[in-house]
Parts: structure tokens; sequence; C-alpha cells
């Protein structure tokens, strides 16, 4: 591709088709945001230092900050958008509204994304697994045990069991 | 916002060709594997090239292959999180898939290959900014300016050498293979890397380094050591790579060690080794071979944490990383 021509092409994301002409140099967090208009994914540092712009690329988290849009065309993109089905939100949003997972919120997204691939491929996961797994997500306001909660409650209701959050996780009660 | 200045894109299908746009286009060309330093350096106008050749449709570079001989030849773009977490790779070497997954982040690590982390930019407080606050200082020597402010006297760039895996694979004396101009070569990993901060490397700019080798896991013993602010994302302040060849009776019989965070390029503690071969490794030696690193951590002000204690740490961190190839 070269410098100044745009080109037109195909992204998956979410399950759908977006048709987009972009130029080379546009990251995917600027044809995401700009160009298809889904700005769920935030950007922060835009250095790959925050994990806030964090999207799923075949089913793998990385960072839209530092990918080219043109590297994923053809690939399978999911943003925080493509997680709830209609109005129905996922147990993991559930989850980290329920338990004051999200504060300010502009973390959110991407700590969502992380998580999301983590119970992909582990249904239970101790707490040092999603410590490891969220280990690219700046959170300012929570201290992150909140999130960690949230995560683990959604995995066990993931798993089909009646969890509940413990009494200390919810203010005021 | 910070974004990318515009370049044209290219993906050559082999890495003759890759070589061969790179030759066409002199300095105003660079590879990129996975991104991770070449982009942000990109938006901070670090690096500028105009023409970005991506390596990502070479065959080749992709796979861990086991040689006849034991080694392992890794692919440079195979992602940092794909060799943490290889379970063959983790059984065979388990120091350098530990120096993998010390690497910054798992979001990181998904996206970085081994290939970029070997070849990591140099670092430094006064050159990992953004192009306004390096202005505001009138830039340093290693881009857009002339002077060293590190060390304002010095005629060289003092930039860090920041990788994770390169003290290591320097010191398990593991081998790089290059493809140029003239066809493929095959050099001591240690042989890459040069002390200037500003011309790290010694490879000519249009070589491509295809593959890391490591030595077959048989008479040595490594480990690595980082240190960092943070248990994630920082870059080594200090990082320690050690392999100890032994023979049958536990007698040392070959010991190097590489301070990486500490100079612009893997420091060798060369009195420490001298230390060790032809003894064991008791608590004693071990202890008295850190001591002698602290003469060789060339510790400066350019990176996170205070300048002196991080050389007072090195002969702690030398030391562990020691008792590690016991």
């Amino acid at each position: 591709m070269s410098e100044s021509k745009k080109a037109l092409a195909t992204f998956h994301v979410n399950g759908e088709p977006h048709e987009v002409a972009f130029a080379p140099h546009k990251t995917l967090l600027e044809v995401l945001r700009e160009e298809m208009n889904l700005t769920g994914t935030k950007h922060g540092c835009e250095l790959g230092e925050c994990g806030t712009c964090t999207v799923q690329v075949d089913g793998v988290p990385i960072l839209s900050c530092l990918s080219l849009a043109v590297d994923a065309v053809g690939k399978d993109v999911r943003t925080v958008e493509g997680l709830a089905q209609g109005s129905e939100l996922t147990p993991l949003q559930h989850c980290m509204a329920d338990l004051g997972a999200a504060q300010c919120g502009y973390c959110t997204p991407g700590v969502l994304m992380a998580a999301d691939a983590l119970l992909k491929h582990n249904a239970k996961p101790s707490r040092d697994d999603i410590k490891e797994a969220l280990a690219g997500n700046l959170c300012r306001c929570t201290g992150y045990l909140k999130i960690f909660e949230a995560v683990e409650l959604a995995a066990a209701r993931m798993r089909g069991e009646k969890a509940e959050p413990s009494k200390e996780s919810i203010y005021g009660s | 916002m910070l974004r990318l200045p515009t370049f044209t894109y290219h993906r050559p299908k082999t890495a003759t060709e890759a070589v061969a746009i790179a030759c066409q286009h002199g300095k105003a060309a660079m590879y990129v594997a996975g991104g991770t330093d070449l982009y942000p350096n990109m938006k901070r106008r670090h690096q500028t090239p105009t023409q970005v050749i991506s390596l990502q449709d070479v065959p080749g570079l992709h796979s861990i292959d086991w040689l006849p001989d034991g080694r392992c030849a890794i692919g440079a773009m195979v992602k940092l999180s794909a060799l943490e977490h290889d379970a063959k790779v983790k059984a065979a070497h388990p120091a350098f898939a530990h120096a993998v997954r010390e690497i910054s982040t798992p979001l990181l690590r998904n996206m970085g290959t081994i290939g970029g982390n070997l070849l990591l930019d140099t670092r430094c407080t006064y050159y990992d900014q953004t192009h306004e606050w390096r202005e505001s200082i009138d830039f340093c020597m290693k881009k857009d300016g002339a002077i060293c402010w590190v060390a304002p006297g010095s005629p060289r760039c003092w930039a860090v050498q920041s990788s994770d895996t390169v003290p290591l694979v320097c010191a398990m004396e593991a081998e790089v293979e290059l493809v140029g101009l003239d066809g493929v070569r095959t050099i001591k990993a240690g042989d890459l890397y040069r002390d200037d901060g500003i011309q790290y490397l010694t490879k000519k700019p249009e070589e491509l380094l295809t593959r890391l080798i490591l030595p077959a896991p048989k008479g040595w013993k490594a480990s690595y050591l980082k240190l960092r602010r943070r248990d994630t994302y920082d870059f080594p302040v200090l990082g320690v790579g050690a392999c100890v060849w032994t023979d049958a009776a536990g007698t040392v019989t070959k010991a190097n060690i590489r301070l990486g965070g500490a100079g612009s390029y893997a420091i060798p503690a060369t009195a420490s080794e001298k230390l060790l071969v032809g003894n064991k490794l008791t608590d004693e030696l071990v202890a008295a071979a850190g001591s002698e690193a602290m003469k060789p951590a060339r510790t400066m002000d350019n990176t996170d944490l205070d300048v002196y204690w991080r050389r007072k740490v090195a002969p702690v961190y030398v030391a562990r990383a020691l008792m590690a190839c016991r």
C-alpha cells in the first residue's frame, strides 16, 4: 500500500462486514473509532502502556493502538460492542456492573476484552491467572480488587454455579 | 492523539524480496515484526521510515524447529506469548521461557516477536518521550539533537540495552541467523551488539534477522533475573543473564554473566566469570562473584530507579542468578 492512497477493504468486526477506505498508516484503533464509529474501544496512552484499546483479533487480545488496520483485514475482530447480544449483557459484564468493578469506566472495555479472552480458554481461572491476564490493563480507580472478584464471579456463573458476590464486595450490604 | 506518520507499507513474500526492498530504499526503510517497539517509536518520531516492510508473510519465520543435534531454532516472527507457553521450550530452556515471560505485558507478548525483542531499540529517559517533550530540551544526540543529556560532556550516546532476552541469549552463547545481500550468515548472539546507544547493532541495516538458535540443553544451566519497579509493563533496569557450564563433579568449566539494563549492550561481568571457573558454586563463591559485578554495572541516570542503588544491587542480583544456576 502506498503512502497517500487509501485502500478499500472489508473488515469483519463483531460478526459483521464493514467496508472502509483507509490509509496504510492508520491503526486498527483509529479505523474502529473514526471510520466505523465503534467508539467503545478507548484510546489512552496510544503507546502500548495502558491496555484500554484492547480488542480481540482471532480470539487473541491485542492492543489496537499498535496494530495496523491493514493487518486486521480478513481476520475476526471483536470489540466491546460485540460482547452483549442485543440488550443481553454477558455474565462478565453483569458481574463487572454488580460489583462496582467499573468506576470511571475508561479502562473497562479493555479489561472486558482481556478477561473475556481469558474465560474462553480457562473456565476456572485462579486469582493469579486473572492477575496475569489483566497485567496489561491499567485501572486508576478500582485498585483492581473488584475487577478480580468480578471475573471470578463471572467464571463461576459461566460454569453454572449459583455463585453470589461476597457481602464485603457490595457497598453498604 | 499520537498518530503514525505516513508511510508505504510492504508485505514481501520472501526474505530475499524483503532484503531487496530494504536495499532499494536504504535509510528510508525499516522492517517491522510485531510493531510494539517500532510503532511507538514512530508515533514519537524517533524512527520515521517512509517505507515499512512487514515480515508477516515471509515463510519460515513463524516456526520453532528442533534441530537433530538438539539445538532449537526459533523463527524471528514467533510471538513471545507462543514461546512462553511452548511446552518443549519451557522444558528444555526454562530460563529462556522465563525471560520471555518477564517481557512487558501479556497483551504486548501476544503481539511482540522474539526477533523484535532481540533488536529492541535502546532506551533512555531523555529519548523515550514525545516529540514535543524532546523538542523542549532541544533533543538529544540519539535523535535530532547534538548532546547526551545523561552525560553532557560525553561524545557518545548512553541509551540502555533494555531487552530481557538479550543478556540471556548472549550468556547462553546462542546464535542468530541473518539474511543479507550475500546470502545467509550465522553469528554468535553476543556479536550482534555493540557498546553504543545509537549504533547498537553490528548487522547491516538491510540484513534480516531470521532465526535465533539456542544451544542444545546439555552440560550447562542458565538463569535470568530482572529488576524493575512494577511486576509488569516495565523494561529491566537491571537484567542478569547467567549461564554456567559444569563437569560431572560440579566444577565450573565455563561461566558467562551478562548485565542488561546497565549499559548500551549486555555487559560481560568478566571478573565474576573468572572467579567461578575451576571451582564449585558454593554460597561463598557465589557471593564473591556477585561482588565483582558492581564494577562492570555502569549504571547511569538514564532509566528508572536511583542510579547508585541500581549499581549496589547488581552484586545481589548476580549472586541470585548464579544461585539459580546450581
